[in-house]
């Protein structure tokens, strides 16, 4: 029987755990603050909390001067298609190893995995040079391939572990029934893989989104997507922290939703299901 | 019972993706290898031919190198450290009956998914800016001079920032570990007395032995390969130049790809060793 807690007891967790929880989420809850005020209130001293007039001018500043919608169609198309793309390559090998194993089904699984170790800057100018060679330098298609093959490896990975929990039993018994492969594909399986499948898409689409190497090596003016965007802050012009905030926030707040969604996704995805 | 059809559609099944993965490896790894032993200098007459082992030697014996070896270990250690450290503590509070422990978990977890240029520039600015960073505004309050982050304390900001980022992904991972810790266990050595330290150490510890080992290889791998931190905050300067970010100057600032591709093998044996531990861990689990 589980132990009665004491009311007393769970007072002092809650109290710890939310100032921790806010202490931690202090830096995203200061930069969506911030992007709501004038500039000159973004670097008031002594800073001002909640009582101020809370400003959209920032976002429409922001959306106006920097083609901020460009950024954003970017980042979508880069983040979408690489991953996309990459379901369409890792589906049906994470489906044949899961479903018809081979005694090299795990040297398999693990040298790809090796792939995913291997540090991009090792490799940053052949990629480089062969994106010239191509005329890919500065485009989304570019990127777009770059980062399906950057995640394909998690891709194969989560699928697998996922394919791998549906009991081998129910295709016995579909195919004990007369269902042909197309039948057991379509109607069997499929409506079983579809959760692991969502939840794969939904991690790569995160760490697409927030891929920071290749996007700011890649690209320049065209193609560049959110991560280069916000990077171009970097070099100060005066007052601009509400605006950077504005940005800011813009930038991270799909992912952030996504990512509250994708929880317990995550642990599996980045472990390579070591973790569930 | 797997057929002779149905083995030959699973292997067309599989190829491309093992075909493709092959060439993004091999394509790429074999012209860094080629061009590690060259002298190759695109912006100053190309391809200047082979040199041996020159660029190996002379990576190693530039000046840049050992501090950049000792501001990677640094970063690695110091985030490592306190990610793991933190990560357990947070795992067991988080683990403990409270209200609304779902949305302190989303709080908790919020800073992984921030793109890593937002969370270094926000830090950067809004925290450690030595006229209107926060960090600055509460250091006058205090009456003291406020310090400039970046430039005075350079690595352990850069470490600041990193474990902010890194941190909820240790929290989750030994999260969901201690959450498959039979808490009778728990229970049962309470009752014999044991204190709540001797708990912790002889039965949630080992318990999370290797959650916590995945969690440092699986850091260790992305964190060897920071570099959105490093590029919009110092670029480098005031002792952060890392391993990667110096292998970075050398390819794309000072166009000496022969001397870059040798420090990228460098780079990429380190990762490999550190790969095999990862890769038998996570092998082992697939047997089961």
């Amino acid at each position: 029987m589980a132990r009665a807690v004491t009311t007393q007891r769970k007072i002092i967790n809650t109290t710890v755990a939310w100032m921790v929880g806010l202490l931690i989420f202090f830096p995203i809850l200061w930069t969506i603050l911030t992007s709501f005020k004038t500039e000159a209130t973004a670097i008031a001293d002594p800073p001002v909390w909640f009582f101020f007039d809370w400003t959209l001018d920032n976002y429409r500043v922001v959306q106006a001067r920097s083609d901020y919608s460009r950024f954003l169609w970017n980042s979508i198309i880069i983040a979408g298609g690489s991953t996309f793309l990459g379901m369409l390559i890792a589906i049906p090998a994470a489906w044949s190893m899961a479903f018809v194993p081979s005694k090299r089904t795990k040297d398999i699984l693990l040298w790809m995995l090796s792939t995913k170790m291997l540090p991009a800057v090792g490799v940053l100018y052949p990629i480089y040079l062969i994106f010239i060679k191509f005329g890919l330098l500065d485009t989304r298609i570019g990127l777009t391939i770059v980062l399906m093959f950057i995640n394909l490896p998690i891709m194969v990975w989560m699928l697998y572990t996922y394919f791998k929990e549906i009991p081998g039993e129910i295709l016995e018994a579909s195919r004990m029934d007369g269902a042909g492969l197309r039948e057991e594909i379509l109607y069997v399986l499929t409506p079983m893989a579809i959760p692991g499948i969502a939840s794969t898409v939904l991690l790569n689409v995160i760490l697409a989104w927030n891929e920071a190497f290749w996007t700011l090596n890649l690209t320049a003016a065209k193609a560049a997507p959110l991560t280069a965007f916000i990077a171009s802050y970097s070099s100060p012009e005066g007052l601009f922290y509400a605006k950077l905030s504005a940005a800011s926030t813009m930038a991270i707040a799909p992912i952030l939703i996504l990512g509250w969604f994708s929880q317990k996704q995550l642990v599996r995805g980045l472990t390579f299901g070591a973790v569930k | 019972m797997a057929t002779k059809a149905s083995r030959a559609a699973a292997r067309l099944m599989l190829a491309p993706a093992v075909i493709l993965l092959l060439g993004w490896m091999l394509v790429p790894l074999t012209m860094t290898v080629i061009f590690s032993f060259k002298r190759y200098l695109p912006m100053r007459g190309g391809d200047l031919g082979w040199v041996g082992f020159e660029n190996y030697v002379r990576f190693v014996n530039s000046s840049a190198f050992w501090p950049s070896v000792q501001a990677t270990l640094m970063i690695v250690g110091g985030v490592l450290l306190i990610t793991v450290v933190l990560g357990v503590a947070l795992a067991i509070l988080l683990d403990q009956p409270m209200w609304g422990q779902g949305i302190v978990r989303i709080l908790v977890i919020a800073p992984f998914f921030v793109m890593p240029t937002v969370s270094a520039l926000v830090w950067k600015n809004m925290f450690m800016d030595p006229v209107n960073g926060l960090f600055a505004h509460l250091w006058r309050f205090f009456g003291a001079t406020p310090v400039s982050w970046l430039s005075e304390a350079s690595m352990p900001s850069i470490i600041l920032i990193v474990s902010w980022q890194w941190l909820p992904f240790a929290t989750l991972i030994l999260l969901t570990a201690i959450q498959s810790l039979d808490s009778e266990q728990l229970e049962a050595a309470e009752m014999d007395g044991a204190p709540p330290l001797s708990r912790f150490f002889f039965i949630t510890l080992p318990h999370l032995a290797r959650a916590i080992t995945i969690v440092v290889l699986i850091q260790t791998i992305f964190l060897l390969a920071i570099f959105a931190e490093i590029f919009v905050t110092t670029q480098g300067a005031f002792g952060t130049r890392t391993l990667t970010y110096l292998i970075f100057q050398r390819v794309l600032e000072s166009q000496n790809v022969g001397l870059g591709s040798a420090g990228g093998v460098y780079a990429i044996i380190l990762a490999n060793i550190l790969a095999l531990f990862l890769m038998r861990i996570v092998g082992k689990n697939l047997d089961r």
